[in-house]
């Protein structure tokens, strides 16, 4: 299976094959799912909620509570190393100064009870030898980065004291201050006002573009998609059921959950209607149709579809996993 | 933050005054004359009227009540009918013994109960935890009379470890004084520890799940601090609360476990008061209880704004 890379270099994080099933669960809760991505570059991880995209990014952190989960199958590289994510001391190292991640609820991610300057420090310290001043040098400077204003007075700041886009600054700040490889943002913008959320975005992408550091981008929302990524992953009910370049998957969806997702945006122009939607739910755990999952839901199901689908490559990295692609030639095949 | 503490004292007053009424009510609803259990044997209605007048207790309630808690002001809590000693005095040299027992037990409780419930959170659902919880029950269990009864059996009379009972006062004799106190305390504590250790742990379950651990571990901190530090920290106001409230449980506690090895403390003194009807005693000693119970909470209020920044002015 040849995995997404557009560029010359080797990724910076690649995924390959990985499985994991909860404690308990009759089925893979994420099925064989692989993804990469590059230096500088943002990958979109896009679905609906418990669509496992959540779990996957918590996996690769090594945050997911020990003994939840199992990990049946698959690889991680990251910077050229293999990483075993059942190995709690390898993933700490890497967890917070080369691979790090923030969150959806800002209210609710920094510590109450200490000052946000406080927090950041400690994050420098876990991951180096800096001094105490050292330390929080480089906790204000990063603030400043972030774009808050008299960062050295806001470091002796509660988080109660702050706005919810302070604090999502702030979350970044920690997330930034030890200049990791990989950023993980797991729906960064989704519990912020419209227009902070433009501000964090903007914010996220002009420290890439200053770091060079990679971005993975978890969201279900895809106007975030459209605005800032370079590839995409679209996950269903545990599996990637279709990755490439961001522009493809926007002009030439070949998934059908893809097609549906892409028509169900409000468009401003055109005839007015109603708005799409893709019929029926998405499969649990407990009745997870064997082969292809998103069969039950799909309009051009066929006996073949209990089988599990290929990821099938179209050209230019861009892959869907579905006994029909690329859609159009292999449906007139079939009919 | 000193206003603060001044508000609190100023809305403390009026429960004080509200436990002064009921003391003093209560005592006087009780069956059994003072006056009786005085005299013994002599029934010369002449020298009861005699002791009725000298100690006021024929004046109306509300007269009484009013000498009672004016004289109560200004330090003197009355004399004791039985002893003929003024009350305070007799609180006073009581007093020290059951602070000794009563912080000593405090401290087995908190070394025993906080270590367990965090520990016992960490490992949720695991051989661990169920073993914790069935100690915890079982202290629950466990009637403070018998447990003591059982050490004394074993510790003391059957490996001679520790003395089975008795006093000696800090000052006289440290070390001595507190082997002494180490069985009664062990006893007082496995209560407050068990309660203390439940509470710790759903607190710590609570506080195990929230977005701010998770980020202290995204942070890259080792699971130590990260328990003991981020959840730790914030599972602590409900523990400080418990901590104040388990106050008035270690007095009623106190006074058993000072029968049981015959401590000469608080909990003699209201025993034997209760028995003679020494109103004087029973009313100052609960007045002083109540008082300190009072000041536990008002400690505890302080801990809290010390501990939550978002109770603090800005």
């Amino acid at each position: 299976m040849s995995l997404v890379n557009t560029e010359a270099q080797p990724d910076l994080l690649v995924v390959q094959d990985f499985s994991l099933r909860f404690r308990g669960a009759p089925s893979d809760q994420i099925n064989r799912v692989s993804f990469s991505v590059g230096s500088g570059k943002t990958l979109c991880i896009v679905g609906e909620s418990g669509c496992g995209k959540s779990v996957t990014s918590l996996a690769m952190m090594g945050l997911l509570p020990a003994g939840a989960a199992q990990i049946n199958s698959g690889k991680m590289l990251f910077e050229g190393q293999a990483m075993n994510l059942a190995d709690p001391k390898a993933m700490r190292k890497i967890r917070g100064s080369r691979m790090t991640m923030i969150f959806q609820e800002p209210m609710s991610s920094l510590n109450p009870v200490f000052r946000i300057g406080d927090q950041i420090v400690e994050a420098v310290k876990a991951h180096s030898d800096a001094t105490d001043a050292q330390a929080r040098d480089r906790a204000v400077a990063m603030l400043q980065r972030v774009g808050i204003p008299a960062p050295a007075k806001r470091m002796r700041d509660y988080p109660h004291q702050l706005s919810g886009g302070m604090r999502q600054r702030v979350m970044i700040a920690m997330a930034l201050v030890n200049d990791p490889a990989l950023l993980i943002a797991d729906e960064p913008t989704t519990a912020l006002d419209v227009t902070i959320q433009a501000q964090i975005l903007e914010l996220i992408r002009d420290l890439q573009a200053e770091t060079g550091m990679g971005t993975i981008m978890i969201t279900h929302d895809l106007g975030v998609v459209a605005e800032i990524a370079d590839t995409v992953a679209v996950m269903y009910a545990g599996t990637v059921v279709e990755t490439g370049p961001a522009e493809r998957i926007f002009n030439d969806p070949q998934h059908p959950y893809t097609i549906g997702l892409m028509s169900s945006i409000p468009q401003l122009t055109g005839a007015r209607g109603r708005l799409s939607t893709v019929p029926g739910m998405v499969p649990t755990a407990r009745n997870m149709p064997a082969g292809c999952r998103f069969s039950t839901r799909c309009p051009f199901a066929r006996p073949v579809c209990t089988t599990e689908p290929p990821l099938v490559e179209i050209g230019d990295g861009h892959q869907a996993a579905c006994h029909f692609a690329p859609l159009e030639i292999k449906l007139k095949e079939s009919a | 933050m000193l206003s603060f503490i001044l508000r609190r004292v100023v809305i403390a007053i009026p429960t004080i005054i509200l436990i002064s009424i009921f003391v003093f009510t209560l005592q006087k609803l009780l069956p059994g004359d003072p006056v009786l259990a005085m005299a013994g044997e002599e029934r010369d209605p002449q020298v009861l009227e005699f002791l009725r007048e000298k100690y006021r207790l024929n004046d109306p309630i509300p007269v009484q009540y009013f000498t009672w808690i004016g004289n109560a002001l200004r330090g003197d809590l009355g004399i004791s009918l039985r002893t003929n000693q003024p009350v305070l005095e007799l609180i006073a040299q009581k007093l020290p013994v059951t602070i000794q027992l009563a912080a000593m037990a405090m401290i087995f409780a908190l070394l025993i109960g906080i270590p367990a419930g965090i520990f016992s959170a960490v490992k949720k659902g695991t051989i661990v935890d169920y073993i914790a919880n069935v100690v915890a029950l079982s202290g629950l269990s466990i009637p403070n009379f018998w447990l003591g009864i059982m050490l004394i059996l074993l510790v003391s009379v059957k490996w001679k470890l520790l003395p089975a009972s008795g006093y000696v006062p800090l000052s006289e004799d440290p070390v001595r004084s507190i082997t002494v106190m180490i069985m009664p305390a062990f006893v007082l504590g496995t209560a407050l520890a068990a309660t203390l250790m439940r509470h710790t742990r759903s607190a710590m379950l609570g506080v195990l799940n929230s977005d701010y651990v998770r980020t202290a571990r995204a942070k890259g901190l080792v699971e130590r601090r990260v328990i003991l530090k981020h959840a730790f920290r914030n599972a602590l106001t409900p523990i400080v609360t418990l901590t104040a409230l388990l106050f008035g449980e270690l007095i009623a506690g106190a006074v058993l476990t000072e029968q049981i090895f015959t401590i000469p403390g608080f909990g003699k003194l209201v025993v034997d008061a209760v028995f003679n009807r020494d109103y004087a005693v029973v009313q100052g000693i609960v007045l002083v209880t109540a008082v300190g119970f009072i000041f536990m909470n008002l400690l505890a209020d302080v801990a809290y704004v010390l501990l939550n920044p978002r109770l603090r002015k800005q």
